[in-house]
């Protein structure tokens, strides 16, 4: 100790180490944090709803608030990988381009591909599924409402400490996947990989509960008479994707874990010496990560399947056939993985095994492209906004689904691999399937969360900007790709003559951008503007949760459906329009109901900060971490007071608060 | 899989919701069992692809001592037997004999732990460690994992055996008996395996 100023400098090392400093738009995100905080801290102050926010979102176990914080979530995160997004595109709009230095461009690259699929999509799905899955069961609720809600957090914990790293100790910026030997200590010293290790490992174990949550519900939850030829659509998918999230996760847990280990403990999984073998970390990550795009595109897939339906006035055309091709795509994703990197010198009968099972999978998503196109035939087909998301999802997916054929063949993916052919491509599908399939949904089911429809007009402004912009960006680089121009290149020289192509792929971009400012201001306006929704059902659609109010009371179903067809709920408004009598009701009974717990929410803190103290090496930090998650284990094992009943007069009084006489 | 409508609804009113909620718990246990053998699957594979990848080091056959492990593999097959002896000690209704058999359980799996752990620290202390090469990164993170599940299954029965004598036989601490004792059969069977693969095929 050599006195003040020694001890002052030490903080100041200290200080420029922990923050991330040295770049204007990093102090820009700074100052925006900082007065975020605050506004948040003084509006719930000045307006006293600590204890309302705590009490009524922080430790709910109710579905559909757990689905509403997701989706919340998830756009927020869309506003940030859609920024990252942007920055990319702006520093590629002319050659030579200064606005990004390489290491940036890396990170955010890196930024964007897992806000984009771990922090935006999972959550908006798991949102969708939260609203829609036990309203369509003619359930109250998932299987295990607590765990539900210890999911959402774990997630939502992950995605901030993932967020934190850009201004807090510095971002990962090996690549979405990080792969090895890039993402091991040699290639990343820093603590950016530990942030991408933790924030990811966190929220894909919450990721993978949500999979057995919903299996569990739909397997043993469905409303009386409700046989497997009776499940919704939706339900369906979402089945097919949860059995895909309980074989694909694991995979990620044990892949991030092992590479934490080689960076934590100096082990010798993936390096580059003492044995390593970091193609065993790409196969790995992609036995997880291919399967995750099936996850992520089969519940879009139900959304359509149901939004068509619905504004076709029909009965979905092939129901069994939608059905099989969904469950087969779950189970061909697990024989497909190896297309990621056909390059790497499997050999060639390793590499035809992959090509053909690739191309195969094109066969159920073909049928299903079909089916959705004989459910219009015929139809009396109204363009509101859910509907026009789907339209506009039928052409986009079709071309990303073939140029995914090309990709798929194994000689010439020798020369896409690795090209903006190949960026076109994953967007196309992404963007074009996943994406505008939640749209859709959101659209659809909005009404049923917040008890009014979005503003319509808007709404079609946003889809077209949003979809011109799409192909104003994504077409043109599969033309730069297949001109040479590979991925994560962060500058490029004029000789090059990509000029012209990035630079309209960047205006692509911005008008993508403005599609989701027309999305806020939609959402703004109608939140002050539209009427509340009195039928329950504003689409006239076909599935149990439209016959009941909007949004729907806190036990969903004042008496249990008994379900007598496909698309019970249009069936039955057909029974009551030709004049027969509606289905009789069972007396009201006691609802039996989860209680809060603040549980989920503290144990989520718990898994943070050990997340936070491992990505430091400070177990100090973590160890107490690590005790939390424990004691919150055992609390919850040891409270036997977990439920509660509603009683009669008050269903009776909530059900003719929203018009219903039961 | 049971249709829905050939049992009575899961959190339906009436005290025979209860029982239900149960059922349902014991059915998202097995679902959560797929995913640890799915788990334990990725760590053998792992093991497989980098057992023969020691970067000069010794290999399995010179440093695994397969006496101690016969004996503790004795121990956690016996522990499972116990385990299998608590749930009818359940079955007859008997709180004193399951929560003995209980506790015989988790003293028979603490004996295995300590044995590992003792296995552990002799490797390391000869210089073995995780650091050494891919096949100790393996071999370490395998028979480790497999270590802090049995850990994790002794901490719980531990808490679950509190409940009993609290509780005395309930819906809720029957679920949880059977629980446990699925999980402590499932992490026998993981057992087996390792020892076949990793020890026994090691030293052949």
């Amino acid at each position: 100790m050599r006195g003040g100023a020694s001890v002052i400098d030490s903080i100041k090392d200290f200080v420029s180490w922990f923050f991330v400093t040295g770049d204007p738009l990093i102090y820009g995100a700074d100052v925006a944090i900082v007065l975020t905080t605050v506004a948040i801290i003084f509006v719930l102050t000045y307006f006293r709803k600590w204890d309302w926010l705590w009490r009524e979102w922080l430790t709910t176990v109710d579905h559909k608030r757990v689905g509403i914080m997701y989706i919340i979530a998830s756009l927020l995160m869309l506003f940030r990988g859609g920024v990252d997004a942007l920055l990319m595109r702006t520093q590629l709009a002319f050659p030579d381009l200064k606005f990004l230095s390489p290491e940036h461009y890396n990170e955010v690259f890196t930024t964007h591909g897992v806000e984009m699929i771990f922090f935006m999509a999972m959550p908006l799905m798991f949102g969708l599924f939260n609203i829609a899955v036990p309203l369509q069961l003619g359930a109250r609720d998932v299987a295990f409402p607590f765990l539900n809600s210890l999911s959402f957090w774990l997630f939502f914990m992950g995605a901030m400490l993932f967020n934190m790293s850009f201004v807090i100790g510095g971002s990962a910026n090996a690549g979405w996947l990080s792969y090895p030997p890039l993402s091991e200590l040699t290639g990343s010293p820093g603590v950016g990989e530990d942030f991408y290790i933790w924030g990811v490992q966190i929220s894909g174990i919450g990721s993978l509960m949500t999979g057995i949550n919903f299996i569990v519900t739909i397997v043993k939850m469905r409303a009386p008479g409700m046989t497997w030829s009776r499940v919704p659509i939706f339900t369906w998918s979402v089945l097919s994707s949860c059995i895909a999230i309980i074989v694909a996760f694991p995979v990620l847990t044990v892949t991030l874990a092992l590479v934490f280990l080689d960076r934590f403990l100096g082990a010798h999984f993936f390096t580059t010496d003492g044995g390593g073998n970091a193609m065993m970390y790409v196969n790995l990550i992609w036995m997880w990560g291919h399967p995750e795009v099936y996850i992520i595109v089969l519940p879009a897939f139900g959304v359509f399947s149901e939004v068509v339906a619905a504004f076709s006035r029909k009965r979905l055309f092939g129901y069994g056939s939608m059905v099989f091709a969904m469950l087969s795509i779950s189970l061909l994703a697990y024989f497909t993985w190896l297309h990621h990197f056909f390059t790497m010198g499997s050999g060639a009968d390793v590499n035809l095994f992959f090509a053909i099972t690739t191309m195969i999978i094109a066969i159920p998503t073909g049928v299903k492209i079909f089916n959705w196109l004989f459910t219009m035939y015929r139809g009396r087909i109204t363009f509101q906004t859910p509907m026009l998301w789907t339209l506009g999802f039928i052409p986009c997916f079709v071309v990303g689904g073939m140029t995914g054929v090309m990709l798929s063949a194994a000689p010439a993916d020798f020369q896409f691999h690795n090209s903006y052919f190949l960026i076109a491509h994953f967007h196309q599908v992404l963007i074009g399937g996943a994406v505008f399939g939640y749209f859709a949904g959101l659209y659809y089911w909005w009404p049923k969360i917040f008890g009014f429809k979005l503003n319509e007009p808007i709404g079609k402004w946003a889809f077209w900007i949003w979809n011109i912009g799409f192909y104003v960006c994504f077409m043109p680089q599969y033309f730069v790709g297949l001109d040479g121009m590979t991925r994560r290149l962060s500058s490029y020289g004029w000789d090059k003559g990509w000029w012209a192509m990035n630079f309209t792929s960047t205006i692509g971009g911005f008008l993508m951008g403005l599609g989701f400012l027309f999305q806020v201001w939609q959402i703004a306006h109608s939140i002050k503007f539209m009427e509340k929704d009195t039928t329950g059902d504003p689409w006239g659609a076909r599935t149990l949760e439209w016959s009941i109010p909007s949004p729907a009371p806190l036990y969903n179903f004042a008496t249990i459906p008994v379900v007598t067809d496909r698309d019970d709920w249009w069936e039955e408004k057909e029974r009551i329009a030709a004049g027969k009598a509606p289905k009789a009701r069972p007396k009201l009974e006691p609802i039996h109901m989860p209680k809060n717990s603040p549980i989920p929410f503290i144990q989520a803190i718990c898994w943070f900060t050990v997340g936070f103290g491992l990505v430091f090496h400070w177990l100090w930090i973590a160890i107490p971490g690590f005790i939390g998650i424990a004691l919150t284990m055992l609390a919850h094992s040891f409270n036997y007071d977990t439920d509660y009943y509603i009683p009669v007069d008050e269903i009776k009084r909530t059900e003719a608060k929203a018009g219903r006489i039961v | 899989m049971a249709h829905a409508h050939h049992q009575p609804f899961a959190h339906e009113g009436g005290h025979e919701g209860h029982h239900d909620l149960e059922e349902l718990r014991k059915f998202g246990f097995w679902i959560f069992l797929i995913t640890d053998c799915i788990l334990f699957a990725t760590l053998f594979a792992t093991y497989f692809v980098l057992h023969e990848n020691t970067a000069g080091g010794p290999g399995a056959k010179e440093i695994f001592e397969l006496p101690g492990v016969i004996v503790e593999t004795f121990i956690l097959l016996t522990s499972s037997f116990t385990s299998g002896l608590a749930v009818l000690a359940l079955n007859a209704g008997s709180r004193k004999g399951l929560i003995g058999w209980l506790l015989v359980t988790i003293l028979l799996g603490a004996c295995f732990i300590g044995m590992e752990v003792t296995e552990f620290l002799k490797l390391v202390d000869e210089g073995h460690t995780i650091h050494s090469n891919a096949f100790l990164s393996g071999f370490f993170t395998l028979v480790g994992t497999h270590g802090m599940h049995v850990s994790l299954g002794i901490c719980w029965i531990t808490a679950l055996i509190i409940q009993l004598s609290r509780h005395g036989i309930t819906p809720v601490t029957q679920r949880k008996v059977h629980i446990t004792s699925l999980y402590w059969h499932f992490l026998d069977a993981v057992w087996i395996f390792v020892f076949t693969f990793v020890y026994l095929l090691g030293v052949s």
